[in-house]
């Protein structure tokens, strides 16, 4: 919950204004990206980037260099986060610790 | 996905912890009376245990572990007055993992589901709204927790609950907010805290500037820090360079992923929806002047308490728990009566064995042995 997941955002949302697809580890998830844009043009120029995403939303862009590094830690880290722990094992289950 | 060592990058390790004891060789501390810093986020709590950072240290610095956990501060109070919510067979209740398995004086919210309450795990707040959408004769509450990093994802999604009509959405809101109980510890007379490693991903939120009373006012240096091993290990050398200079400033160690300013399109959504005003109950800290977080007068119509109106539940932490102790770095969590018999991970009684994250579930988990 405190600790964000990077991801790639692969493309804008067509069907839903301010959201855009985001890969983390292979897994594609809507995010919501008006907290990194502040108008069209920004969004624009997100496909391709890097974001931090907490709980559904993208809080800041990274360089890929520093988002393979918060990876490669939070996979180090696995258990501090259920959330994110959910996440990287393929999403949303039911299933609580 | 790739898989690493415990330590990435050993030698870097090696390095700084030799610059640390360089430095710490320079000030007057000892064994005896230790430098004391905090590290206020969970996520560096965590990770101090998991690497063994305290104990690559100096003796004569010493790791209090902060109360940057939103789980384990969290009042029993407040599950019990959700549990009851839950209860009620119109409503959906959904939250983060993290809070299903707390336990409040009835139970969690995970066994209010096993005896029927409609409860669900969410990663978003958006995913609890689009719950409301999907089931528009039920009526959805969202459990909202967490300090700066979840507040703006709830303000945005009540905000987009609005544009889109939507009118079965509900927010209990039991967001925290840093600075004030940074502040209330700090007051507390015998505090012995010198210094704060200050949450890398809060920070990305609210930015340096929040810090600066500490600095300026409290005279306590602080280093926002990111939460990577070397990240906590170049955090404390920069806390240590400041006490061989005497210098007493906010810096930034995580420069990477915080700006100075924090993310303002982020503060503009807490700020048009949340006020922080009045006192709130803080599990193992008591009562907090000035830290309570709740909807602005204009967005009370989408407050799950106004609507619900569940119980007052005063839950007063149990008098033998050392929680607030703890916190506070006046003692160890193995020197709390509690601490492994009444209290573990499994059947948590204190706020800081309730979350992988706090205290005494890390001690509990890598430090029992030598208890």
């Amino acid at each position: 919950m405190c600790i964000g997941i990077p991801g790639q955002v692969v493309e804008l949302d067509s069907d839903s204004p301010g959201n855009a697809w985001v890969d983390v580890c292979g897994v594609k998830r809507r995010v919501n990206i008006r907290l990194v844009c502040a108008d069209d043009a920004a969004q624009a120029a997100l496909p391709g980037q890097w974001v931090l995403v907490h709980v559904g939303f993208a809080m800041s862009l990274l360089d890929e260099d520093e988002a393979q590094e918060t990876l490669a830690a939070l996979q180090a880290m696995g258990e501090v986060e259920p959330d994110v722990g959910y996440f990287l094992n393929g999403g949303i289950t039911n299933a609580v610790r | 996905m790739r898989f690493v060592d415990e330590y990435r990058q050993p030698e870097l390790v090696k390095g700084l912890v030799a610059r640390i004891n360089e430095r710490m060789q320079q000030t007057t501390y000892t064994a005896g009376h230790p430098l004391q810093i905090m590290e206020v986020c969970g996520g560096h709590t965590h990770a101090i245990f998991k690497f063994g950072l305290d104990k690559l240290l100096p003796p004569s610095l010493e790791f209090i572990h902060g109360p940057g956990c939103p789980v384990c501060v969290l009042p029993a109070g407040r599950i019990d007055a959700c549990v009851q919510i839950a209860m009620r067979p119109e409503v959906i209740l959904c939250t983060f993992g993290d809070a299903m398995r707390v336990p409040g004086r009835n139970g969690s919210l995970l066994t209010a589901r096993q005896q029927g309450a409609d409860v669900r795990m969410v990663w978003s707040p958006l995913d609890a709204l689009a719950i409301a959408k999907q089931h528009p004769d039920r009526l959805v509450v969202f459990f909202a927790i967490g300090f700066e990093t979840t507040m703006p994802a709830s303000a945005m999604t009540l905000q987009q609950a609005r544009a889109d009509g939507v009118s079965n959405f509900f927010l209990f809101c039991q967001h925290i907010t840093l600075m004030p109980t940074l502040k209330s510890l700090l007051s507390q007379p015998d505090v012995r805290i010198e210094g704060f490693i200050a949450p890398g991903h809060v920070s990305m939120v609210i930015g340096q500037q929040p810090y600066a009373y500490i600095s300026d006012v409290c005279h306590k240096p602080v280093v926002v820090t990111g939460f990577e091993p070397t990240d906590i290990l170049q955090g404390l050398l920069m806390l240590c360079e400041q006490y061989v200079d005497g210098r007493c400033t906010v810096e930034n160690q995580y420069r990477r992923v915080v700006p100075v300013e924090g993310n303002l399109l982020a503060q503009q959504a807490m700020d048009e929806v949340f006020i922080t005003e009045g006192a709130s109950e803080w599990r193992g800290l008591g009562v907090i002047d000035d830290s309570l977080v709740s909807l602005r007068p204009d967005w009370r119509s989408y407050d799950a308490e106004l609507r619900f109106q569940p119980d007052p539940q005063p839950v007063a932490d149990d008098p033998r728990a050392r929680c607030g102790a703890v916190l506070t770095g006046r003692c160890k969590p193995a020197d709390c009566p509690l601490f492994g018999g009444v209290c573990t991970p499994e059947n948590a009684f204190g706020a800081l064995m309730v979350s992988s994250e706090g205290a005494c579930a890390a001690w509990y988990q890598y430090r029992r042995s030598e208890a």
